[in-house]
């Protein structure tokens, strides 16, 4: 399979009843790279990485996971993927071990590599101390590792997340960026799902913008963040006189045209390296003795890739992530 | 932590064998992971196993004085129908553990697995059907607690719980059918046990079907649960019926022809939500 690409999807449709969940999906990952499928709920990405895991056939169209058919080669193709849903779908009542134990010998796995690969995994994914506790016991965090530990239990070419990180909490999603950072400089091709731009950004080689069960927008991120626009810095000024200053003051800090909307004593302005910036802008401001009443830092959300390429907010989507101003975006930064 | 690839790699390939051996031994790899969580969760077994004693308690002490039996008392007369009450109603267990697999996304795991189709099926069925034994063995001691005589030899007795396995597996595999089609672990429970309380009321399992009007006693006389409560009865009582003995057996073979490939097909097509 030298030069097929590790996962191909052409013209997927689906229904459920009079839902038309997917209306000629198109996809392409080449080996060893992350492709992310972004949209809001209901955009048909789940019923996507379902048709690719063989749980579902399509109503139309066709599609190839390492070069097998996922609906005639099913059974062949189960033994070279992984498929971490958003559920973490492990047993409660079982402990972390008993869950890799078992997930192994129905990979067939023979009972001694199956325990030797349950060990290897619950080490690398940090849960050794926790191995011989019941699974209803985890964290949130804890149960999506062991989820995703189970996923990669034959090592599998290719892997599929669907929302990895959805309820989450901050540290727990940057831990689980962190994990899938180091499968794919491992060579894992791994497709995700996900509702949020910036771990789309963050992780994937290229974006596939999906709404209503089609893709209306791909490319890398820099492609996909020329569109929608990046960073940008807002503030509001206390005293309606200080706008021209602070128009001086921000000039310096922009790369790009500064919106101004003196009813709303509002200023908006595009930046990069925005978190860097945070405190000088500040500082700035101060020496220049202009007082402000609100400041922060926004990154363009789905709802901002929605807005531009569509017209309209993206529907359905959950309320928008707040990323600490503190963490710098290395990837988008560059 | 973060390395995938290492050593063990190259031997994490599956193991080549006939599909004939994962049928089984997937099925007991899942058979384990619920036999090992009984004694985790005792509660679940200590309420499975309190309704049928109060249904022993209310029926012997409460409705009992007022039921005449012919020929042996009401307590003897009484256990063969609670025996397959218990059974029967155990077996709704099934179809709530499967639909809560469903709910936690379970299912579709297993679904993207080299692992064989029926096994998920076969291992709830499997593990149902022990703790369905255990349950029934702890039934047989609280009935001659309460003034139970079986009546039957050994061999009698031996088929009579066969029989009652029997209709435990069966059953399940319709409360599977059931579970893998409603939406909600909720609906799995009210929908599991609504058509049970017919079924095992207006049969022979607490009365003589003689004494209910006609229109109900037809109902009462032809349906499974009735058969299987009368054979089981001939055979603890000492007086089996090769007859009923064979119909109860056609019934559960019957139920197992069709619905264990109906359950296969829901489970081949359902996904979480």
């Amino acid at each position: 399979m030298s030069n097929r690409p590790a996962i191909l999807a052409e013209g997927l449709h689906k229904y459920y009843g009079k839902t038309h969940a997917l209306d000629g999906l198109d996809l392409i990952a080449e080996e060893g790279s992350v492709l992310a499928v972004l949209g809001p709920n209901g955009a048909g990405k789940t019923t996507a990485v379902r048709i690719l895991t063989t749980l579902l056939r399509p109503d139309a169209g066709r599609a190839e996971v390492a070069g097998l058919d996922v609906v005639k080669d099913a059974d062949a193709l189960r033994s070279r993927i992984g498929l971490a849903g958003q559920y973490a779908a492990v047993d409660e009542n079982l402990t972390g071990y008993e869950n890799l134990e078992m997930f192994g010998r129905l990979y067939h796995l023979s009972g001694s590599v199956a325990r030797r690969r349950a060990l290897e995994l619950l080490e690398q994914f940090d849960l050794v101390d926790a191995s011989r506790r019941l699974v209803k016991t985890y964290s949130g965090g804890m149960r999506r590792r062991l989820d995703l530990a189970a996923s990669l239990i034959i090592s599998p070419p290719i892997l599929f997340m669907d929302e990895p990180t959805t309820g989450l909490d901050i540290r727990g999603r940057l831990a689980m960026w962190e994990v899938i950072g180091a499968l794919v400089s491992d060579g894992t091709t791994v497709l995700l799902t996900t509702q949020y731009l910036e771990e789309a950004d963050q992780l994937a080689d290229k974006i596939a913008v999906v709404d209503r069960g089609r893709v209306i927008a791909k490319g890398t991120s820099d492609e996909l963040k020329a569109q929608v626009g990046g960073e940008r810095l807002e503030l509001t000024v206390a005293h309606k006189g200080d706008m021209d200053a602070a128009v001086q003051v921000l000039r310096l800090y922009s790369v790009g045209e500064i919106q101004t909307d003196a009813n709303h004593r509002h200023i908006v302005v595009p930046v990069t390296h925005g978190a860097q910036l945070l405190a000088a802008v500040v500082r700035d401001l101060d020496t220049a003795q202009i007082p402000v009443d609100d400041l922060a830092l926004r990154r363009p959300t789905l709802d901002d890739v929605f807005l531009t390429l569509t017209g309209r907010a993206a529907e359905e989507t959950d309320e928008p992530t707040e990323i600490p101003a503190a963490r710098p975006l290395e990837r988008s930064a560059r | 932590m973060i390395s995938t690839k290492d050593h063990v790699t190259q031997t994490l390939t599956p193991q080549a064998r006939p599909s004939l051996y994962w049928t089984f031994a997937d099925a007991l790899v899942l058979a384990k992971r619920h036999l090992v969580q009984i004694p985790r969760i005792p509660e679940e077994l200590i309420f499975a196993t309190i309704q049928p004693i109060m249904f022993v308690l209310l029926f012997r002490y409460v409705f009992g004085g007022a039921i005449a039996i012919r020929g042996t008392t009401y307590v003897n007369f009484l256990m063969a129908g609670i025996f397959v009450q218990t059974v029967v109603f155990g077996s709704t267990s099934t179809g709530i553990g499967l639909a809560t697999d469903l709910q936690r996304g379970l299912i579709d795991r297993f679904r993207s697995l080299p692992m064989a189709k029926s096994a998920v099926l076969t291992g709830r069925t499997i593990s149902d059907l022990v703790r369905n034994t255990f349950v029934v063995i702890v039934m047989w001691t609280v009935g001659l607690l309460v003034g139970f005589q079986p009546q039957g030899n050994f061999l009698f007795l031996l088929a009579a719980v066969g029989l009652l396995l029997l209709t435990s597996f069966a059953f399940s595999w319709i409360s599977a059918t059931i579970g893998l089609s409603v939406n909600s672990v909720e609906a799995a429970q009210s929908a599991g046990f609504i058509w049970l309380f017919p079924l095992t009321f207006a049969s022979s399992a607490f009365v003589p079907v003689e004494s209910m009007p006609p229109w109900l006693r037809v109902f009462a006389e032809h349906q499974p649960v009735t058969q299987i409560v009368n054979a089981t009865r001939g055979l603890i009582l000492n007086h089996p019926d090769a007859t009923t003995i064979w119909i109860a057996i056609a019934w559960c073979v019957g139920i197992l022809v069709v619905f264990i490939p109906l359950s296969v097909r829901a489970y081949g097509r359902r996904t979480a939500r």
